[in-house]
């Protein structure tokens, strides 16, 4: 898409249709200003990758921005929907989900629950409903659908297993399947890569591709910038809490203030 | 040695009213610790409010079904107070808490600045003589067979509070069952987790203590209709370790297992006491080295080595699934 619309690649750039806006958004831990964004946009139906070194603040971003962390100063919002001071359940209701750097299947529920855990409105999850008994209905269609995604990523022969005994990148393809039975808009993946078999890598970045191609926006964190090159329509790159750039990938790979941000300034000035 | 004895002994504590009242409670429990995995240190202060909620609604002219109801919602109504300031916390200071929040409302119970209400350290005699009313069986009579007998009284106690029991149980198993249990043990696997799915966390871990503070209030009731009494001695901080035994023995996060916990705690805890009994009185040798009270504190001591033992070779409890377990470990 970016190609076409041919947005200019400086941080902070507006977009023509940003599904998330992000306005001066700060986080410090005592002395240390873990995010300092002023603008960002993020454009819809996009793989937008946030980069940059450790520390750069990229999950602090996650959290803030998904209500599992309080945001000293600045607004966010979804849609148009603002979303500042709003908990994380709630962030996940109005449609962003996310995902977590250590991965956190529900061990001891079993695949097929980690799914139906995550359907919106069923009604045998309040206290009358579950009494009365009157859920079992919805809970077939969830059911059908649950197996559906399991099958897409691949895990339906483990759906009757415990969460606890997938590997790390079935984890991970669990986490993903289990964050669409929310029915997000934007999904927010937290290295969706780190400790996957490389041999479940290919299968992962399709699988990512393949949101966007079915109506989601997908944002992920990543270290790895061959993982980025390959999937990503767009990149931020974070340093020190701030965007220091932002681009099509293979601009950005050529981008100077990144590869110092990435290597540090003396590798830059060797290789000069 | 009479080893008969020994048996009956252990049989009578098992089908016994109080080994049912410590399995509702164990339920109790288990609903907040074992599937909503929330570390509840103050247990027996659900069992407490509850006893007392009944005694003191009766003695102050309440009749006894009102003291039930009364007892009852102090046993929620307590899960609500604890549970709005503290739950928010992470689970570490959620246990602390409930520790002190316990001890505080049993030492102000048996305070005499509320002596007038809760009759102080003597607490609150003869409330409950409208249940023992109802019973159907014949009070001077004695039923069973052989050596293996209970009074009218004590048969009437059993059959009702074993159906509590039954009626908590399956009440605990529907709820767990449904959609709202699969929310409460995701909540045990990973809170984060569950609240990045759109789980509002904090009304699911409140409802479960509540709902389990109302179960442990009706077993503190049995207890205090059983015994006709209430005193604050008998709901010391041992008692909710007691039940924390109970239901790890029996295997937490499952549906039964509080009550074959309770079940087998009770005959091991009685077996082992009356064999200590025949021991002292009966073997010379033992007579001669212990006192029936040093024979007492051994069967503290083996009681301990059994659950300890069975704790090393059965981590998940009786009733737990070795399937779960490993998954768990991972």
């Amino acid at each position: 898409m970016n190609g076409d619309l041919a947005i200019e690649p400086v941080p902070g750039v507006a977009k023509p249709d940003p599904v998330v806006t992000i306005d001066g958004l700060g986080r410090s831990f005592g002395g240390l200003q873990a995010v300092d964004v002023d603008h960002l946009e993020i454009q819809r139906h996009t793989v937008t990758s946030i980069i940059g070194p450790n520390g750069a603040g990229k999950t602090t971003l996650f959290n803030l921005l998904t209500g599992f962390d309080k945001a000293d100063e600045g607004s966010w919002d979804l849609d148009g929907g603002p979303l500042v001071g709003i908990p994380s359940f709630q962030v996940a209701r109005k449609g962003m989900v996310r995902t977590f750097q250590l991965t956190k299947a529900l061990s001891r529920l079993t695949v097929l629950d980690n799914m139906l855990v995550a359907a919106k409105d069923q009604p045998g999850e309040q206290l009358r409903g579950a009494i009365l008994g009157r859920w079992r209905h919805v809970e077939e269609a969830n059911t059908e659908k649950a197996m559906e995604l399991l099958e897409r990523f691949g895990l339906d022969y483990m759906a009757y297993e415990y969460a606890g005994g997938c590997s790390g990148g079935q984890r991970k393809l669990l986490e993903m399947a289990r964050a669409l039975m929310v029915e997000p808009e934007v999904i927010m993946l937290d290295e969706p890569m780190a400790g996957v078999n490389p041999a479940l890598t290919q299968s992962l970045l399709s699988q990512i591709t393949g949101l966007r191609d079915s109506g989601k926006t997908v944002v992920f964190v990543e270290h790895d910038m061959d993982v980025v090159q390959e999937i990503s329509d767009w990149v931020v790159v974070l340093a020190e809490g701030r965007v220091i750039a932002e681009g099509p990938p293979d601009v950005i790979a050529r981008n100077p203030a990144v590869i110092d941000a990435y290597l540090g300034a003396e590798h830059g000035e060797a290789a000069s | 040695m009479d080893w008969l004895e020994i048996l009956v002994a252990g049989t009578l504590a098992v089908i016994g009213p109080v080994t049912a009242a410590y399995a509702v409670s164990a339920s109790g429990l288990n609903l907040q610790f074992g599937y909503a995995g929330l570390l509840n240190f103050g247990h027996v202060a659900f069992m407490l409010v509850g006893a007392y909620g009944l005694a003191i609604t009766v003695d102050f002219g309440g009749s006894f079904w009102l003291g039930l109801i009364v007892g009852t919602a102090a046993g929620v109504l307590l899960g609500l107070l604890m549970g709005l300031p503290t739950l928010r916390l992470r689970a570490d200071y959620f246990a602390i808490t409930s520790i002190a929040f316990a001890e505080v409302i049993r030492l102000l119970v048996r305070s005499s600045w509320a002596e007038s209400l809760t009759g102080g350290v003597f607490g609150i005699q003869g409330f409950a003589n409208s249940f023992h009313e109802l019973n159907p069986f014949d009070v001077r009579e004695l039923y069973g067979f052989g050596r293996f007998i209970v009074t009218g009284r004590s048969l009437f106690m059993i059959v009702v509070s074993w159906i509590v029991v039954l009626v908590t149980t399956l009440f605990i198993a529907r709820l767990i069952k449904s959609p709202w249990g699969r929310v409460i043990k995701a909540i045990r696997e990973d809170e984060d987790a569950t609240a990045s799915l759109g789980k509002n966390t904090f009304a699911y871990k409140l409802q479960a203590l509540m709902i389990g503070g109302g179960i442990a209030a009706i077993a503190g009731m049995l207890l205090a209709i059983d015994q006709q009494a209430v005193t604050p001695a008998s709901y010391a901080p041992r008692i909710t370790f007691i039940i924390y035994v109970i239901v790890i023995l029996g295997g937490a996060g499952t549906i039964w297992g509080p009550v074959l916990g309770s079940i087998v705690f009770s005959f091991l805890f009685f077996t082992i006491d009356a064999f200590m009994v025949q021991l002292q009185a009966n073997v010379d040798f033992v007579g001669d080295i212990l006192s029936p009270a040093e024979a007492g504190l051994i069967k503290l001591f083996l009681v301990g080595v059994t659950l300890m033992l069975l704790m090393i070779f059965r981590p998940q409890g009786i009733l737990g699934s070795r399937e779960e377990e490993l998954a768990h470990e991972r």
